[in-house]
């Protein structure tokens, strides 16, 4: 499954380790929120960087004391109809100013990756090869955004009005 | 009016080249049709029986001349000639071939029309008042506070995968003609103690399976806060609402387990914790969407022209111009209803000739608008009273002046088992038959208003649980069987209705309806108490002897 980070295909530096696997030494791990939350400390003083892969269904408040030392947090989509992690990816980035790597794991198809990354995503283990190869294609497809989310970019109103601004400056 | 700008229009224009991209992958396979599914119902398009529906939005239910012509044009050249009205401020073709939906869809956004969110667990088109603007009384034009919601709701980032479709009705009137109260988000626009504009939130409004009707959430939410309370609803709503079962995944049933004065402290919580998103709405940012809406340049006109005093002889204007023609709030001139339930035709449709024909009239005669309005009819909401002699003669050629409306006849029933693969039995052949029954003009007037129904199954897309009479089908042993309600109402005084007795037969529907019409003109108090104020007074019971007496 290809990860997309930065705008293209890379590769995973993160190893998933399934709850009851040996920890590798050293190297970057994806733990489940069980394993990390059994024994954050322990997981932490490994050389390697750790990070966790949340549920969508679990509150974010359990996590939120350990961010700034977390490498990677990994939101759950068990399905693409199941939009739940929008809500944590807004609430980490926005709420929790959490600035590490956000990354959407599960169903993902190319549909979601606007969405996514105005909710705050900036990494992608994406389901079809097709669609991560499309990635930075489809980011193009939308100029125009109604709300406003964490991502910065312009709403149409703030847009609208600064022209009304600009215009109004000029005569 | 609202115009769209640049911005508007290169959105819906980058959506059709997405949903083209969409249909291009799912035809070469690259997409599974489970994967597709939830794409298309995103962009309005349904696998019904026979072949894909298509549904396009209205939103708040206006639309201009140019806009009604591309439905005509939409329905001639991708469907069958016809189209459909919907409870929803939606318009539905139901012979759309799947290739050509993307040419279909880029037609309408030429027009500044789209069918974002029309179906799909998402936010649904924002309806509204289909006389808003218009109406006498009103606190101010709806249509602002709805195209600011539909701005914000389309294509959110956040709500885009509900639990399940999430509907929004604003109201702006003493008197809701947009049924907020069976809504997920019912708001009411009104003025606090210190003159402020704001709304009436309320939560949790919905038919279907388990109906509830809405419950105030905050009586007084500012309007420069609207988006932002919103916000923290969908957010609670996005997280906690169920997932595991599709009947128990709306809003209501959150707010039923919860209670409502968890689900608001909750909500409230959500929204202190929010601060400032950059959602609240300055008076810049408000003016700067009512700056887009344009009104017409109304004349100084009497009240009561001579065209008018003239065709008062005519028995048959007069019965129309009572029955359909409504206060507008500027003298000289009315809202017309334009009835699409003529006696024998199914609920709600219009064909192309019809639409291009009302654009005609509306351009002539309701400065190029027109209105939708959640009982399935047209209206135009600006005709001079010197032009409804005129205007009326044009109607009635067109089969659009039947002097029908809130009357018996004046039937909203959802597609049925003639089209709908969720129906369990037809709900047009029942809704023709009843027009048939009552197709005595003099009968219904003498009836008095009385709204019937009809949903084809437990979705309750004919709304029958608030029809004063509502009818259910069901399936029984392989049989269609209805269930029949009373006392129901959709306003501001809404009510579900209290069922009357066993179901009955398809064959036996129209007979039981006429049963239940004549026990209601035998028990009413006088000839203005309502059907359903007759209900509410003596309750069921004595409706039900009289009529399952003999059966």
């Amino acid at each position: 499954m290809p990860l997309v980070k930065q705008g293209r295909i890379t590769t995973d530096l993160f190893v998933h380790v399934a709850d009851g696997a040996e920890l590798p030494g050293d190297g970057a791990v994806l733990v489940t929120a069980e394993r990390f939350l059994a024994d954050p400390e322990a997981l932490l003083r490994r050389s390697g960087k750790v990070g966790v892969i949340w549920p969508n269904s679990r509150n974010l408040e359990e996590l939120v004391p350990h961010l700034d030392r977390l490498a990677s947090v990994a939101l759950v989509f068990p399905t693409f109809r199941d939009g739940r992690a929008y809500s944590q990816a807004r609430l980490l980035r926005e709420r929790y100013g959490y600035d590490g790597e956000l990354r959407a794991t599960g169903q993902i198809l190319r549909d979601q990756f606007v969405f996514m990354t105005r909710a705050g995503f900036d990494a992608f283990e994406v389901k079809k090869d097709a669609d991560a190869d499309a990635f930075a294609a489809t980011m193009k497809r939308y100029s125009v955004f109604y709300q406003p989310t964490g991502d910065g970019r312009v709403t149409a109103l703030n847009r609208r009005m600064q022209l009304r601004h600009s215009e109004s400056a000029g005569q | 009016m609202y115009a769209y700008d640049e911005l508007d229009r290169t959105l819906i224009n980058e959506r059709v080249s997405e949903f083209r991209d969409q249909v291009k992958r799912r035809l070469s396979g690259e997409l599974t049709e489970d994967e597709f599914k939830i794409l298309r119902l995103q962009n309005g398009v349904y696998l019904q029986l026979h072949a894909y529906m298509f549904r396009v939005a209205i939103p708040y239910g206006t639309l201009s001349s140019k806009q009604l012509r591309r439905f005509a044009h939409v329905a001639r050249r991708y469907d069958r000639g016809y189209g459909h009205f919907t409870t929803r401020q939606n318009i539905q073709f139901n012979w759309i071939k799947l290739a050509e939906l993307p040419d279909a869809l880029a037609d309408l956004a030429e027009v500044g029309i789209h069918a974002m969110q029309t179906s799909g667990n998402n936010m649904r088109n924002v309806t509204s008042d289909q006389w808003a603007g218009v109406a006498p009384g009103e606190i101010e034009d709806p249509r602002i506070w709805s195209e600011l919601i539909r701005q914000h709701t389309t294509l959110h980032p956040e709500f885009s995968f509900l639990p399940r479709k999430f509907k929004i009705a604003i109201t702006a009137a003493e008197h809701d003609r947009a049924a907020i109260k069976i809504h997920d988000i019912g708001l009411r626009l009104h003025k606090n103690a210190d003159g402020e504009t704001g709304f009436e939130v309320l939560v949790g409004g919905g038919l279907g399976r388990t109906p509830f009707i809405a419950k105030t959430i905050k009586p007084f939410v500012p309007g420069r806060d609207i988006l932002s309370y919103i916000e923290a609803i969908l957010r609670v709503y996005n997280q906690y609402g169920r997932r595991d079962n599709i009947y128990k995944a709306r809003i209501k049933i959150l707010v039923h387990e919860l209670g409502i004065e968890k689900f608001a402290k909750e909500v409230d919580e959500e929204w202190k914790a929010m601060g400032d998103v950059g959602l609240t709405l300055d008076h810049t940012a408000i003016e700067e969407v009512r700056s887009r809406f344009s009104y017409p340049a109304y004349e100084k006109l009497p009240h009561m022209p001579d065209e008018l005093k003239q065709a008062a002889h005519d028995k048959l204007f007069e019965r129309w111009r009572k029955n359909s023609v409504s206060a507008h709030k500027v003298q000289g001139y009315s809202i017309v209803t334009l009835s699409l339930k003529p006696v024998g035709g199914p609920p709600g449709d219009a064909t192309a000739e019809q639409m291009d024909a009302v654009a005609d009239l509306a351009d002539k005669y309701s400065f190029g608008e027109i209105r939708v309005g959640h009982e399935q009819n047209l209206a135009l909401p600006h005709v001079a009273k010197r032009d409804l002699p005129a205007l009326f003669k044009a109607l009635d050629r067109l089969g659009l002046a039947t002097p029908n409306v809130n009357l018996v006849t004046d039937i909203i029933a959802c597609p049925g088992l003639d089209y709908c693969s969720l129906a369990n039995a037809r709900s047009i052949p029942i809704a023709q038959e009843l027009t048939r029954r009552f197709a005595n003009h003099d009968t219904a007037d003498l009836i008095g208003r009385l709204h019937i129904n009809i949903s084809g199954c437990i979705n309750a897309c004919g709304h029958h649980h608030v029809g004063h009479i509502g009818i259910l089908g069901v399936e029984k042993n392989g049989e269609e069987f209805y269930q029949i309600t009373i006392g129901g109402r959709a306003d501001e005084n809404a009510q579900l209705g209290t069922l009357i007795g066993p179901a009955v037969p398809y064959a036996e529907v129209a007979d039981v309806i006429e049963d239940i019409v004549e026990a209601y003109l035998a028990l009413r108090d006088r000839p203005e108490e309502l059907f359903v104020d007759t209900v509410k007074r003596l309750g069921v019971e004595p409706i039900r002897e009289r009529v399952y007496a003999t059966r």
